[in-house]
């Protein structure tokens, strides 16, 4: 994976520096808190309902031993012993004081790690497959064109006050494992008609109030014309993107409003300025990071055979494992949704102990995913069983990967400003209404999604299942929606009718998934039984 | 309030009018020029040769469209004043300075010290843009 050289660590360390008077300037009150704010939130800072919140940014969602030991550090020596893995890969810190972030921005900057653009209206951490370099269906890594992403949108000095945050999403296969098109900028590494690399972009899509698909913008772009690309589709937006009301200033309303048509031809014309302008990194460059990201030294001779003879693992293999590119490898995901536990958090040990398996069985190398779950890309099928024992002594090997027990939920009233209803309790709910492993499996792969308001942290519009928390009369209710998805066949969720209490939506999904089991033929999904026979059965079993 | 003004240039200022971009139309002669957040600072090309100031208005620091306009103007040749006149903060005085600004008109008074600061925020820069500043990668690869 990708270390950070003197200049990357010397832009990281100058952060700190200016985090760090931002912060002291803002104790004496030379900075009052309407000025603090956008700098703070630059740095990930949020003042929540209880404290200050820090999101630190992981990178694609790639992360060393070293670096994820140091994650677990900071949640005992800043927090309370845990933290929260977020959709967006990154990680976020609950009870955090402001006097001490300026030390732990300086203890992440030790392990080349840090919180910028991790809000605010500016580029936001790239997102991008969690099972990058490791995947048997990759046509190229996406993880080298993340890294050139990273470091042109860091400190952008064009684009740090955009109408609105931009999220940039890319991925390297045909499965969308990391909901790419619905991102701000989606980019798909395929190969063009000539069988040469080329980048598919996508712009103007989204989640929230709005939530859309977006189009593809350009059908193959050469993929060192990238960074000139993205200066022109952001000029666009930054020039013309809607200032007047802050829930149409997301480009997917500038797209939308103009047409995909309009809109490509605006980024073409300034792209083919910006082409004259030599503001693109050269193939030196491209390929001094690529180089950073090539294959770990696999074992030719690692052995292809797993012994499943442990009923358990064989369970937990079964769920929680995927194919590697590599003979005798294996990608384990490990799941953060015990049965009643809060999605997404991990203890300081659990943190701490992922890293040292990581290290000693992954190439030293860990993914955050966008569901909230930890993967460790590079294991050997041998090693397997012993990961999963350790796994299990500390609560980490649940196996219920894409299940309906793997639930995605935004932190929700507990924690959030923003929520409108609590999350976090009624996942746990749902958690411990489909408890049984055997009843989960039984129902197939299915996607459930959690958001506590409009915003939709928890992705809602995407999940199979989708819950809406918002704030009726000053009760808490919850809207359900039905048939989104977020891979290769995006979709976007259906509202099924009138809301429910917290109670009430974990009886109206057993309902749904009741239906599924009765109508679902062969080996449909839920989402697939759903786009089949439609919303009426649902909402008669719902409502009726 | 009253403004102060910190050039980072060497010529004296502009005494010419500053006639508002919308009334161009009736002074094609003019010297300066003001451009409002959603005017189209393209619009100036034929009068890059002839204007010596170009303020950018920033009405509040959070609209970032002005960003944009200096960096077009500077991309099409502009060398004359290009002033940042407004809700200007040291702290997006960097980002500034990378755009092509290089005079600052802010509505709360700023330090010339505090602006060089500013300027030296960054050891390096991971963008080539229009301040001359060498990119990262160029640092890398000579």
């Amino acid at each position: 994976m990708y270390l950070y050289d003197t200049h990357d660590q010397a832009m990281v360390d100058a952060r700190v520096t200016e985090f760090t008077d931002q912060v002291a300037r803002r104790l004496a009150g030379t900075l009052t808190e309407e000025q603090f704010r956008p700098l703070r939130l630059k740095n990930g800072l949020y003042l929540q309902l209880h404290a200050y919140m820090l999101r630190v940014a992981i990178p694609y969602g790639t992360l060393n031993a070293r670096q994820m030991h140091m994650l677990g550090d900071i949640a005992d020596r800043y927090d309370r012993g845990y933290a929260h893995f977020t959709t967006r890969q990154n990680i976020q810190y609950n009870w955090i004081k402001l006097d001490q972030s300026p030390a732990l921005l300086a203890d992440l900057a030790t392990v080349g790690m840090h919180a910028i653009q991790t809000s605010g209206n500016c580029i936001r951490n790239t997102t991008a497959d969690h099972f990058a370099g490791a995947a048997a269906d990759e046509i190229a890594d996406p993880r080298p064109y993340a890294e050139l992403l990273r470091q042109w949108s860091t400190f952008h000095p064009e684009f740090d006050y955009l109408p609105r945050k931009f999220k940039v999403a890319i991925i390297g296969s045909d499965i969308d494992r990391a909901a790419m098109k619905l991102h701000d900028i989606g980019i798909q590494v395929v190969n063009d008609p000539a069988g040469q690399i080329a980048l598919r972009v996508y712009v103007g899509g989204g989640m929230g109030r709005t939530p859309m698909i977006a189009p593809v913008i350009r059908e193959f772009l050469p993929p060192l014309q990238m960074i000139s690309y993205l200066e022109a589709a952001l000029r666009v937006y930054n020039r013309y993107g809607r200032r007047d009301n802050k829930y149409k200033a997301r480009i997917k309303i500038l797209v939308h409003e103009i047409g995909a048509d309009e809109y490509r031809r605006q980024v073409e014309e300034e792209f083919a300025h910006i082409l004259t302008l030599g503001l693109e990194p050269p193939p030196a460059e491209f390929a001094r990071i690529a180089a950073q990201f090539a294959d770990p030294a696999f074992d030719p001779a690692a052995p292809d055979a797993i012994d499943l003879s442990d009923p358990d693992f064989a369970v937990w293999v079964a769920q929680n494992v995927h194919a590697h590119k590599a003979p005798g490898y294996a990608i384990v995901t490990i799941s953060l949704k015990p049965v009643g536990g809060i999605p997404g958090d991990a203890s300081a040990d659990q943190i701490r102990l992922m890293a040292a398996i990581a290290q000693e069985h992954s190439f030293d190398e860990l993914r955050v995913t966008h569901a909230q779950n930890i993967v460790l890309p590079h294991v050997k099928k041998a090693d397997l069983y012993a990961i999963w024992q350790q796994l299990d002594a500390a609560g980490l090997a649940t196996a219920n990967l894409d299940l309906i027990g793997d639930i995605i939920a935004c932190p929700g009233l507990d924690y959030c400003s923003l929520a409108n209803a609590r999350s976090i309790p009624l996942a746990q709910k749902i958690s411990e209404r489909f408890a049984d492993g055997d009843r989960q499996r039984n129902l197939r792969e299915l996607k459930l999604k959690i958001s506590g308001c409009i915003n939709a942290c928890g992705h809602h519009h995407a999940g199979h299942i989708g819950i809406l928390g918002v704030d009726r009369k000053g009760v808490e209710n919850y809207q359900l929606l039905l048939g989104g998805c977020e891979g290769a066949d995006t979709s976007i969720g259906t509202i099924t009718g009138p809301g429910f209490s917290e109670d009430g939506v974990v009886d109206a999904i057993e309902r749904a998934t009741n239906v599924y089991l009765d109508r679902r033929e062969g080996d449909e999904r839920f989402v697939d039984t759903f786009r089949r026979v439609g919303m009426a059965p649902f909402k008669d079993a719902i409502y009726g | 309030m009253g403004e102060t003004l910190i050039r980072l240039r060497d010529d004296a200022a502009s005494t010419a009018p500053v006639v508002p971009f919308a009334d161009l139309g009736d002074h094609s002669n003019a010297r300066a020029v003001r451009l409002m957040p959603g005017d189209d600072a393209r619009a100036l090309r034929p009068l890059l040769e002839q204007l010596d100031l170009v303020e950018v208005a920033f009405p509040a620091y959070t609209d970032g469209r002005g960003y944009s306009a200096a960096r077009i103007l500077r991309e099409y040749g502009y060398t004359g004043e290009l002033r940042a006149v407004g809700d200007v903060l040291v702290d997006q005085i960097s980002h500034y300075h990378r755009c092509g600004f290089d005079a600052f008109a802010p509505v709360q008074p700023i330090t010339r010290a505090a602006v060089d600061k500013a300027i030296a925020t960054w050891p390096a820069v991971y963008q080539r843009t229009v301040d001359g500043r060498t990119p990262i990668w160029a640092l890398r690869h000579g």
